[in-house]
């Protein structure tokens, strides 16, 4: 059932495919222009960069302002540490994330391309870089890599244009948002590499194809990275619209028993196993019903691990990763963080819980990115999902649970 | 009149308080001394209060400006939009 799109041609064994295989195969690129807004629009195509939203009515925000002298950043920083799909298309397929940003620059408007690789993503790199140097002068010409720092927030989208304006990967407050003011205040469209590349195929074979290779009502196929208790985790590309338990199956099964999947990353949220088998793997479903397919993560844990050591570690790590600019998010942050990993040994402070569910409250909406939101998104769904274990570690000093 | 609600830049804000003070019927404080902005358009006759605070703010983090309803793309919870 895995479906191969981005990942069609070559084996993942033969590596990048160059620009003359990669040209004989799919054709010659079209040239972007408004009428791919449409397609775009009809396609359905959300982005993949883990907010979902409508890639055709993101380009055209950029497009009615650009008069020309837009900019397109191709996002591939993925400072997720639980996503790899990103690193892995831009390690096999180069030259559809470049496509499809040429084909937004055109589309939009833009003279420049910045082609924004997270620096430690060093395959991903050394493939943009090598791809980059066999185009035509003339797509050479518009289009820079641009290695990205390894933090979290470094792909945040206002964080991506004030790294190109400054140097900073940190976010900026937003209004104005990239679309109307980003680098060097022109408007600047950051869409993901993986909707790029879905965006160049859509523009060879049309909306109805793309739309004819979903399952279920949904639309197109999206790239996943299974981890965590799997018999072989890694990267795979899937219709969209198929379940949760389908995925674990190409991924080999569940090793052991699955307790939870942590759908869509550290900016996801914990969804229970009996609950996750059935969920369709829909970016624009999931969304309406008010989770998140994120950036395609999909982590089994097992029912051996700690999940509020787990739960612990992840919110330390986004504690470590606010980018320290917002109160609210750092101070929040490493509260939660610390009351967690108090709770995790064992050893918590009086009203540990029940600050965490006050905290979490209070931190959400209040940085001048989604990072905290993304925080407590997570730990949100730790503290109902594991809420027997919490209460337990909370009211469980010394005393016997059994 | 435009309706006005209080925006602050979340990177400059400090921490320093005197708007909870200057303006606390729009304004409380988190657990960590970082302002709560009441949303929504700010009623008239609070306006004088909520300008003292604006205009105390020492990192000038604090503005006021016209209610607006995003028209555009307002990105959703994400790391990698």
């Amino acid at each position: 059932m895995s479906a191969l799109n981005l990942f069609a041609g070559p084996a993942p064994s033969a590596g990048a495919e160059s620009f003359t295989d990669h040209t004989r195969r799919l054709g010659v690129r079209p040239k972007g222009n408004r009428a791919l807004l449409d397609t775009l629009d009809r396609s359905g195509l959300v982005g993949r960069g883990g907010a979902s939203f409508p890639v055709g009515t993101k380009w055209r925000s950029v497009a009615g302002r650009s008069r020309g002298g837009a900019v397109v950043i191709a996002n591939g920083a993925e400072g997720e540490p639980l996503s790899r799909k990103d690193q892995t298309l831009m390690a096999l397929r180069p030259h559809l994330v470049i496509d499809g940003a040429l084909l937004a620059a055109e589309a939009v408007g833009a003279k420049r391309v910045l082609l924004y690789v997270g620096e430690a993503h060093r395959v991903a790199v050394a493939s943009m870089t090598r791809a980059l140097a066999e185009r035509p002068a003339s797509d050479v010409a518009r289009a820079t890599l641009l290695p990205a720092p390894p933090s979290y927030v470094a792909g945040e989208e206002s964080a991506a244009v004030h790294f190109v304006n400054s140097g900073v990967a940190t976010p900026t407050a937003v209004p104005p948002r990239p679309f109307e003011r980003g680098v060097d205040g022109r408007p600047t469209l950051v869409q993901n590499v993986e909707s790029l590349a879905h965006a160049a195929l859509i523009a060879r074979y049309g909306d109805a194809w793309f739309q004819s290779l979903g399952r279920h009502g949904a639309v197109g196929t999206v790239l996943l990275t299974v981890s965590g208790a799997v018999i072989r985790p890694g990267v795979i590309e899937v219709p969209s619209g198929c379940t949760v338990d389908e995925v674990l199956e190409l991924a080999g099964g569940v090793r052991g028993t699955a307790r939870a999947v942590l759908l869509g990353g550290y900016f996801g949220g914990w969804i229970s196993s009996s609950r996750a088998g059935t969920m369709a793997l829909d970016p624009k479903g999931l969304r309406a019903a008010g989770g998140s397919l994120g950036c395609g993560v999909v982590s089994v844990l097992d029912d051996v691990a700690d999940p509020l050591e787990v739960s612990a570690r992840i919110i330390q790590h986004l504690a470590n990763e606010s980018a320290a600019q917002c109160g609210p998010c750092f101070f929040g942050l490493r509260s939660l963080a610390a009351a967690t990993t108090r709770l995790a040994r064992r050893q918590p402070d009086d009203g540990d819980l029940a600050h965490l569910h006050r905290w979490a409250a209070m931190v959400k909406g209040r940085g001048a990115c989604r990072h905290p939101d993304g925080a407590v998104a997570f730990m949100q769904s730790a503290l109902s999902l594991f809420e027997p274990e919490f209460a337990a570690a909370a009211g469980g000093r010394g005393r016997m649970v059994s | 009149m435009a309706q006005l609600e209080m925006w602050i830049d979340r990177t400059k804000c400090d921490g320093h308080r005197l708007c909870a003070e200057l303006f606390p019927e729009g304004i409380t404080l988190d657990d960590w001394g970082y302002p709560i902005i009441t949303p929504g358009a700010i009623p008239p006759r609070l306006l004088p209060h909520a300008q003292r605070a604006v205009d105390s703010c020492p990192v000038l983090a604090l503005a006021l400006r016209r209610v607006a309803r995003p028209s555009a793309p307002a990105p959703a919870p994400t790391a990698t939009t």
